[in-house]
């Protein structure tokens, strides 16, 4: 068998995949926090909370509604989108002009009251969703085995992290966007419905925490608690990201999930931290994060 | 075309505009002539809506817009220059200058703006913020020029440039008003601001205190430069 620094190959290539996987969703949802931090200067703790609301929504459209995978994959983002724009209208953007820890503690809150009822209706087991058939069944790559459901959502998430860079960085509405970010109120005195962008915006990023969710469904158990456990490493990837940067986020994202697979294989022990090692570095030597422009 | 009567404004607690009263007619190039900190940069935000609270009547074209959100106010086809220019660091030269959208038919075309301004067409891929002071001028000017707003309020568009620079924008503004624009300028230039105006108004701690047609600037230069402590 192929040893590489004594660890067999397959074992490697196992945890390679499985870095990849987790740097998804930490590409997928950092993308969010960014677009939305910079744009509402709100740190939405309740980022989480909406990844796993996207999840339990997929699991209902199919249980209560007999809607499957794909039509969930579509569905669920609009419907927590649409959920979160009415947050935005309802709460958040009464908060603008406060100081930042106002909407920390707001988003904080609501993350808190989503999570529990989500215990409350479902148990904090939580309940399971099945991979669509089409996307079932082990690949066989000679060096490995893939599982074709775990390479979809790798495949998916590229897509949609070079999707919405690519709506950011390259269209009209992401110029928008950019420029709304720097200074609102020029932008708003050209003609431009300010506050919808806005509230268009918050909604767009927690239908993209939706959206991961639906593709997490099938791979974790979809319980209350699968956001919060992710999203702690989830800010910690936008800090060393760098805060407001769509490409930084993406690139961090994939980069730590593959640093903690590895860890994973060589230092079992360093896994759970080894991401919050790497931010205390990067804040030490880069304050700004290693995308982020200094202010 | 413009009316501004009795306009007040104030951010948070300091009251800054009291009841200023000026008006612009269709054609004109008129200025806001005044020492720092007279109040000129916030009448023209005022005229946005950009001020925290203000009071008093803004007409435009008849519409009363003392109410109005900046959003409505440019689509009304008021185009804002800021005093800081307003040049979008994270978007490229051409970016910025189709950021504003059209509000009107009847604005210049990109490739009338490339050939008033052929550095913007040159730089286009470049960072907005990486053209020299007088050329994010030009972008600032250029991008409002597009969207068929006939109002232009400009904010010191010569602050800080050097002399060749300010010479070029005066041509530009010139240039602008030929072709119908009508250009409220805040200007502490007067000199420059004399060879492209009609009329000026002279501003002191928030009000007009007078108003100046251009032919009589050189009788009452010397009264005017006490004015504005030059
Ligand atoms: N954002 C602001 N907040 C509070 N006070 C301001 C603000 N902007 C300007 N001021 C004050 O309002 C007065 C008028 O300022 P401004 O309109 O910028 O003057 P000018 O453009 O004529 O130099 C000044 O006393 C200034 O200190
Ligand atoms: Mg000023």
């Amino acid at each position: 068998m192929v040893m590489i620094f004594g660890k067999p190959l397959p074992l490697l290539f196992g945890q390679l995949l499985l870095g990849i996987i987790n740097g998804s969703f930490y590409a997928m949802l950092s993308m969010g926090l960014a677009i939305i931090f910079g744009l509402l200067n709100i740190i939405n703790f309740a980022h989480g909370a909406m990844f796993m609301v996207g999840a339990f929504v997929a699991w209902g459209l199919f249980t209560y509604l007999g809607i499957g995978f794909w039509a969930a994959l579509v569905c669920a983002p609009i419907i927590v989108g649409v959920f979160g724009l009415l947050l935005e209208r309802a709460f958040i953007r009464r908060i603008y002009k406060l100081d930042i820890l106002y909407g920390l503690l707001l988003t904080f809150g609501m993350a808190q009251v989503l999570q529990g009822l989500a215990t409350n209706y479902f148990g904090s087991s939580g309940v399971s969703y099945n991979a669509p058939n089409a996307l079932s069944g082990v690949l066989k790559l000679g060096f490995m085995y893939l599982p074709v459901y775990r390479g979809f959502v790798v495949v998916a998430a590229i897509i949609i992290c070079f999707v919405t860079w690519f709506a950011v960085e390259k269209t009209r509405l992401g110029a928008l966007l950019r420029a709304a970010t720097e200074n609102p109120s020029l932008v708003q005195s050209f003609g431009v419905n300010v506050p919808r962008l806005i509230a268009l915006t918050f909604g767009a990023g927690v239908a993209l925490a939706a959206l991961a969710g639906v593709l997490a469904a099938p791979l974790y158990s979809v319980n209350p608690d699968m956001g919060a456990q992710l999203i702690d490493t989830v800010f910690a990837v936008v800090v060393i990201g760098g805060m407001g940067s769509i490409g930084g986020a993406i690139l961090t994202g994939f980069g730590l999930g593959i640093i903690e697979g590895f860890t994973d294989v060589f230092y079992p022990q360093g896994s759970a931290v080894v991401v919050f090692v790497v931010m205390a570095i990067v804040l030490l030597a880069r304050p700004a994060g290693l995308f982020g422009k200094v202010a | 075309m413009l009316e501004v009567q009795g306009l007040n404004a104030w951010y948070d607690e300091s009251h800054v505009l009291h009841g200023l009263d000026f008006e612009v007619r269709e054609g004109e190039v008129v200025t806001l002539l005044g020492r720092n900190g007279a109040g000129k940069s916030t009448t023209l935000k005022s005229i946005m809506g950009l001020v925290p609270r203000r009071e008093g009547s803004i007409k435009f074209r008849g519409e009363e817009l003392v109410n109005a959100r900046p959003d409505i106010v440019g689509r009304r086809g008021i185009g804002f220059c800021p005093e800081n220019r307003g040049i979008f660091a994270g978007l490229s030269v051409t970016e910025n200058l189709l950021l504003p959208p059209i509000v009107a038919p009847g604005g210049m075309t990109i490739d009338e703006i490339h050939t008033l301004f052929p550095n913007l067409k040159e730089r286009a891929r470049s960072p907005g913020t990486k053209l020299s002071g007088g050329e994010q001028q030009m972008l600032a000017i250029a991008r409002i020029l597009r969207t068929g707003a006939k109002l232009l309020l400009l904010d010191e568009p010569t602050e800080g440039l050097a002399p060749v620079i300010v010479q070029q924008i005066g041509l530009m503004i010139a240039e602008i008003k030929r072709r119908g624009f009508t250009v409220l300028l805040v200007e502490q230039n007067f000199r420059f601001a004399s060879k492209l105006a009609d009329r000026h108004y002279v501003i002191e701690l928030g009000q007009v205190v007078d108003m100046i047609p251009n032919h009589e600037l050189g009788a009452r230069m010397g009264e005017l430069q006490k004015r504005l402590g030059v």
